[in-house]
């Protein structure tokens, strides 16, 4: 199976906050969306599978504004942000299988200009992970909102392992970094040292301010098709060689789990290295979920880029850096590119495979991941070969 | 804590087992479901045993007792009822049964929590309606 199903095709829009983008949540998205299409060499007309990011969109009403009249696979993957490395998997199975031939992925937002975290926690019970269960147990506590569901895994973190506030920092510093290299980024030509990380603002203890990923506006999208067919094509296919998603038990219920550390990708990772047939190791950049911090460092650890406890010093000493031993979200990430929930680091990916990264090439890039995490801890990853 | 309209944050929909949950609180009883089969304790509230697969529990009175698991300060409040509360702490409770709650300790400032401090359930009328079980510090 490994390699028959290739990427072709990324499109992005500009990335901002002030003043918004100015358009709707769909129509950025199908602005993303034709720009991958076009860039795969397609047309509109030959997608006939679309994933949609969840609760951001039918797969109808994407059909009926880019002219699919013969779309014949619809699903979204429903993880949150782990969704668009988890849905490359379930594009890939559609076309390997004939269940469809060109599958667009598009996922995008105003989440700046439009409704904030605060006020969507606040007002849409189908938006919180657990519904119900969050409603009744968490929320009446002042338990509503990522940071501070995840903030109580980090602190356990810190508390087993020693991992210090340094070193989340450390993660906040590479990701700015990252960014003064992509002029895309929001954050591009605003540097930060991390005794700025340490004296912003405590959000949700360990979580200061700039622990947490950008609230923006923006969509990416990719265009996935069989080995076969992009041969068809005029661009550099990427191949998806594997694939893998999980969930952390119970999904559904943070606070009672045996193990707070294990999560989706913990099931995920050794999966998909398995199916890939190749190690950690062999890994040559990795695109990881960062909505915050220790979710980098928490991943970089149950993918088994280095032993679960070890993470804090893993990512200290510029080895996550580009040019590091194990280069992390060249393109800055949701901490200091944009938020684009997961899809733009499946874009820069491609882009590095390619040796499409302008000023931040990871040399020689031949294997990458992107993983992503989603609602309370889903996990996913794509590991991806040029 | 009586004034039910001064009461502006978000409640538990008293339906279903929260609302048994709930009810229990207001009797100042912590319950939680303990499968009448294998024995297992368990919560959030479920409709099966996920260890033994049985649909048979009772509502077992807890001891009430436990320690700091794990917390979180918030000191930005991502929901508006909770802006005037920061900075407070949701705080992951670990019951002597083995379950975790998440909860907040009312007698202990936010910087003086410690993981594996014992506390013990007291329960906050915030409404009419809703009682909900909280923490204090208790003797170790
Ligand atoms: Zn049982």
């Amino acid at each position: 199976m490994a390699g028959q199903a290739c990427i072709v095709g990324i499109g992005e829009t500009d990335y901002c906050r002030k003043p918004g983008s100015g358009m709707s949540q769909l129509g950025l998205q199908l602005t993303a969306a034709v720009r991958a299409i076009r860039e795969a060499g397609l047309e509109p007309a030959e997608i006939d599978g679309i994933m949609p990011f969840p609760n951001l969109g039918r797969a109808e009403e994407f059909a009926a504004n880019l002219g699919c009249e013969n779309l014949r696979f619809a699903a979204t993957v429903h993880m949150g942000g782990a969704a668009p490395a988890a849905s490359l998997q379930a594009a890939a199975a559609a076309v390997t299988s004939g269940m469809a031939s060109h599958v667009l992925l598009p996922a995008g937002w105003n989440g700046y200009s439009g409704a904030r975290v605060r006020q969507t926690v606040a007002q849409d019970l189908a938006s919180i992970p657990g519904g119900a269960i969050a409603r009744d147990y968490y929320l009446p506590f002042g338990f509503t909102a990522p940071p501070q569901w995840y903030s109580v895994i980090a602190r356990r973190h810190m508390h087993e392992f020693g991992t210090k506030p340094e070193q989340l920092g450390a993660i906040a510093v590479t990701m700015r970094k990252h960014a003064q290299l992509n002029p895309r980024a929001v954050m591009h030509g605003k540097p930060m040292t991390l005794d700025d990380y340490l004296a912003s603002p405590m959000l949700a203890d360990p979580y200061r301010f700039f622990d947490c990923c950008l609230e923006t506006d923006g969509a990416a999208a990719v265009v996935v098709t069989s080995a076969e067919r992009a041969r068809d094509l005029p661009g550099k296919p990427i191949a998806i060689l594997s694939g893998a998603c999980g969930q952390p038990y119970p999904a559904d219920e943070i606070t009672n789990r045996e193990d707070i550390f294990r999560t989706g990708l913990t099931i995920a990772a050794p999966e998909a290295f398995a199916k890939a047939g190749i190690t950690p190791g062999d890994v040559d950049f990795a695109m990881i979920y960062d909505c915050f911090t220790f979710e980098v460092l928490q991943q970089l650890e149950e993918v088994g880029f280095c032993k679960r406890g070890e993470g804090g010093s893993f990512v200290e000493g510029g080895r996550i850096e580009l040019g590091g031993e194990l280069p992390v979200n060249t393109h800055g990430g949701l901490l200091s590119e944009a938020h684009v929930l997961g899809m733009s680091h499946i874009v820069e990916a491609v882009r590095q495979l390619r040796g499409e990264a302008e000023g931040r090439q990871v040399e020689n890039a031949e294997i990458g991941i992107v993983t992503g995490w989603g609602d309370f801890g889903d996990g996913s990853i794509a590991i991806l070969r040029r | 804590m009586s004034e039910a309209s001064a009461y502006t944050k978000p409640l538990p929909e008293l339906e279903g087992h929260a609302r048994e949950f709930y009810g229990f609180c207001k009797q100042r009883e912590l319950r939680f479901q303990r499968c009448t089969k294998c024995r297992a304790w368990r919560h959030v509230p479920r409709e099966m045993c996920a260890g033994c697969g049985s649909t048979e529990w009772e509502w077992a009175r807890a001891s009430g007792r436990g320690s700091v698991f794990t917390w979180t300060v918030v000191g930005r409040a991502l929901h508006p009822a909770f802006q005037e509360d920061t900075p407070y702490a949701p705080v992951v409770v670990e019951m002597e049964e083995g379950v975790r709650l998440l909860s907040q300790v009312v007698d202990c400032p936010p910087e003086a929590l410690e993981i594996g401090m014992p506390v013990e359930v007291v329960f906050d009328d915030v409404t009419d309606e809703v009682t909900l079980p909280k923490f204090r510090r208790a003797p170790a």
